[in-house]
């Protein structure tokens, strides 16, 4: 029985309320015992001294592309999984715009299956229909019972309304929620960054705010009616924010999540056509990233998700408007969070835990996770709130290197990644 | 000088003292007087976009200058076997070529070619964005007319959602001190045109536009631009067509631009454009100049500011 201590950390669990200095024991892949400061002891245990540090439980990220299967050149689900472990991340949930797409409870068991090497937990999130399409919806059920924690179209959006109500309906059912990449694609054909001065500037065609706010409003109304589980991908306009907003206050089952590029960038950083900065959602004015950081501090947004986007060189270093949307994150998700939430937001600690951890587990409803409380996983994130560092996207474990953040310097970076009792990742 | 300062992209990243020292320059070159400046440099003009004045406006003043030109183009080449950009580049220069004039549908695709190729490249038009070499050589028609920048009202007439003259003008014009009134129906002049620079103002009605004003830039107006607006062909015409009347409400002495090509009887009359106040051709006959300076700069066969 493989045994693990961390001592002296200061253990910081949002779901079950606590935050002080502790031990923690993990014990045959779960967490068996906490105890003060000090009190507990192991012989043959590991033992990871913690002290300065946080002990968290493991971060969690609904949204993350890992290529496989059929664009390995990319990424594959062992190397995404290795840059999520060395991000922090104890568990990631696979979008289905793979070649072909996730569909089918075949493919949903492929990718977890232990073959593709994966360091850490991986929850698909299947097709929420047919080749994603947006015309018939796939076998809920049966996904769900091959692993599927969620359903989407994400990459698209499923833009029929009566196909929008039967997913919600559907999913309502198995108690899981719809995902919805929110674009009215009809408002955005040709577009490849925001609707703005800084697309007027550049020659480039901009997608409106209201080609996100539209979709958005519309899923909530079926969301209403049918009292079903909807979560909205990478939020990125202050207008779908308020839907948002407007609908927890009513205590619909809507959630949100957000990608550290839009609390960190806006559309101006484009500069002079940096690829690097193009992504859909596109990075957008400054007032909305203000008012996404408010959504931040209030609690319409729930989660941070990376959208973690893996592109070769030749996809990217192309002509703007022909590159690839998308750029990596799961290695520059927390130290954004600390560096730009906390530190400079203020944010505080415990908010962030729950934002990349607690709230994440809950929303697509995976039970023991997301918290430290005894006899839940030993999925654990062990960080460094002040550790000062600079990211070199040269070392990154991605098999990509598609990150605007190259070079930036950065405050708070995780130190230990435990996944089931085992460390999968120690700087 | 670094190989990307060498490198004309845009006339935002120009400072004034440079845009004087091209203008400068200019007025010294003549295309009838061969010259060996550039004698041996290869130019090679890459468009990946139909185009006739600009091609050989810097084909002319290339050869003016005693280099030697070959053009590429999209559907003679391996790029139309899927080469990318960067490759053409890296291909280009390995073959010799001294310097690259690029003409190309996606904007901001010079700026990408300069970063990955060591020899510098000139923007002859990228997708909607700029034409920095149309800016310089307006600014050089302008500046044979009147005596400074500063003061002057500059209205630019037409489709500037689509135009990259409209924007290279706009930035450059802005930062030598003119005041700078973009025109048009809302669909083409949307109002966040005016954020492009200080100085820049977003205008729907003409006849005001147009009062006391000191040069007169009209734009092309491509009918299948206007497909899906809320204005028809004929209400554009009848509302801003630069004719007779529209043009007396400006200053007696100002002056007509227009980049060409000129579509008579849609963004302008054939009264106006060939009327007195026409700088017209004298523009084409000035972008052989500007672009003779250009070259000249770019190879680094005279001092730039």
């Amino acid at each position: 029985m493989s045994e693990l201590l961390i001592t002296h950390g200061r253990v910081l669990d949002p779901a079950s309320g606590v935050d002080r200095q502790m031990d923690i024991l993990l014990s045959d892949g779960h967490v068996a015992k906490l105890g003060e400061a000090g009190s507990l002891e192991r012989n043959g245990a590991t033992v990871i001294k913690a002290k300065g540090l946080i002990v968290a439980p493991g971060f969690i990220d609904l949204h993350v592309h890992l290529r496989e299967p059929g664009q390995h050149h990319k990424e594959t689900i062992a190397t995404g999984t290795a840059a999520a472990a060395a991000g922090g991340f104890t568990s990631v949930c696979a979008m289905p715009n793979t070649a072909p797409v996730n569909d089918s409870p075949e493919i949903t068991r492929w990718m977890q299956a232990p073959q593709r090497g994966a360091v850490v937990n991986v929850f698909p999130v299947a097709a929420a229909t047919a080749g994603s399409m947006g015309m018939d919806l796939t076998d809920y059920a049966a996904l769900k019972e091959a692993g599927a924690v969620a359903v989407t179209d994400d990459g698209r959006p499923i833009l029929d309304d009566a196909v929008m109500r039967e997913a919600l309906a559907a999913a309502a059912k198995l108690d899981i929620p719809v995902v919805q990449h929110a674009e009215d694609t009809r408002l955005t054909a040709g577009c490849s960054m925001n609707l703005g001065a800084a697309s007027f500037r550049l020659g480039l065609r901009g997608m409106p705010n209201s080609a996100e706010a539209i979709v958005v409003e519309r899923d909530i109304r079926l969301a209403r009616a049918l009292n079903a589980r909807l979560h909205v991908a990478h939020i990125s306009t202050l207008e779908a924010l308020r839907a948002v907003r407007q609908a927890k206050s009513e205590g619909l089952r809507v959630t949100s999540e957000i990608t550290p590029h839009h609390f960190t960038l806006v559309d101006d950083n484009v500069g002079e056509f940096d690829t690097h900065y193009k992504m859909n959602p596109p990075l957008r004015s400054a007032a909305d990233r203000q008012a996404l950081i408010e959504g931040l501090t209030d609690g319409t947004i729930d989660a941070i998700a990376t959208d973690h986007a893996p592109h070769a060189f030749h996809e990217k270093q192309v002509e703007f408007e022909r590159a690839a949307f998308g750029i990596t994150g799961l290695e520059t998700a927390l130290p954004l969070a600390i560096t730009v939430l906390h530190h400079y937001f203020k944010l505080p600690l415990w908010r962030i835990v729950e934002l990349l951890s607690s709230n994440p587990a809950k929303i697509f409803g995976l039970s023991g996770r997301g918290t430290l409380a005894v006899g839940s996983h030993a999925d654990i994130t062990v960080f460094d709130p002040k550790k000062k560092w600079t990211f070199d996207a040269s070392q990154s474990k991605s098999k990509s290197r598609n990150t605007p953040f190259d070079g930036w310097s950065f405050t708070g970076k995780a130190v230990a990644t435990i996944v089931g009792g085992n460390i999968v990742y120690q700087q | 000088m670094t190989r990307q300062a060498r490198s004309l992209l845009g006339t935002d990243q120009l400072t004034p003292a440079q845009i004087n020292s091209y203008l400068n320059l200019a007025r010294k070159m003549d295309p009838r007087k061969p010259s060996q400046l550039l004698r041996g440099k290869r130019v090679v003009l890459l468009f990946y976009e139909a185009s006739t004045r600009t091609r050989t406006s810097f084909e002319f003043a290339a050869k003016a200058l005693g280099a030697t030109t070959t053009l590429i183009t999209a559907t003679s080449s391996s790029i139309e076997k899927g080469e990318s950009l960067i490759d053409t580049g890296w291909t280009i220069t390995a073959l010799g070529a001294d310097l690259i004039v690029m003409r190309h549908p996606n904007s901001g695709a010079p700026y990408l070619l300069s970063r990955y190729c060591p020899v510098p490249v000139i923007n002859a038009g990228d997708g909607l964005h700029q034409h920095p070499s149309q800016g310089l050589l307006d600014a050089l028609t302008i500046a044979n007319h009147k005596p400074s920048f500063k003061g002057l009202r500059v209205v630019i007439v037409g489709d500037v959602f689509h135009s990259r003259v409209a924007r290279s003008n706009a930035l450059l014009l802005s930062q030598m001190g003119a005041e700078v009134v973009f025109c048009g129906p809302p669909d083409l002049v949307p109002d966040v045109s005016a954020t492009i620079a200080n100085g820049v103002i977003a205008c729907h009605n003409l006849d005001a536009a147009l009062q006391a004003a000191d040069v007169v830039i009209s734009l092309r107006i491509q009918k299948e631009r206007l497909a899906g607006k809320q204005l028809s062909l004929e209400e554009y015409v009848e509302r801003y067509q630069i004719d007779s009347r529209r043009l007396r409400l400006a200053k007696p002495d100002a002056i007509l631009l227009h980049p060409g090509p000129i579509i008579r009887g849609m963004e302008l009359t054939s009264e106006v454009a060939d009327g007195a106040q026409s700088c017209i051709h004298e523009q084409v006959a000035n972008g052989v100049k500007m672009r003779m300076a250009i070259l000249a700069s770019a190879l680094g066969k005279v001092r730039q500011a």
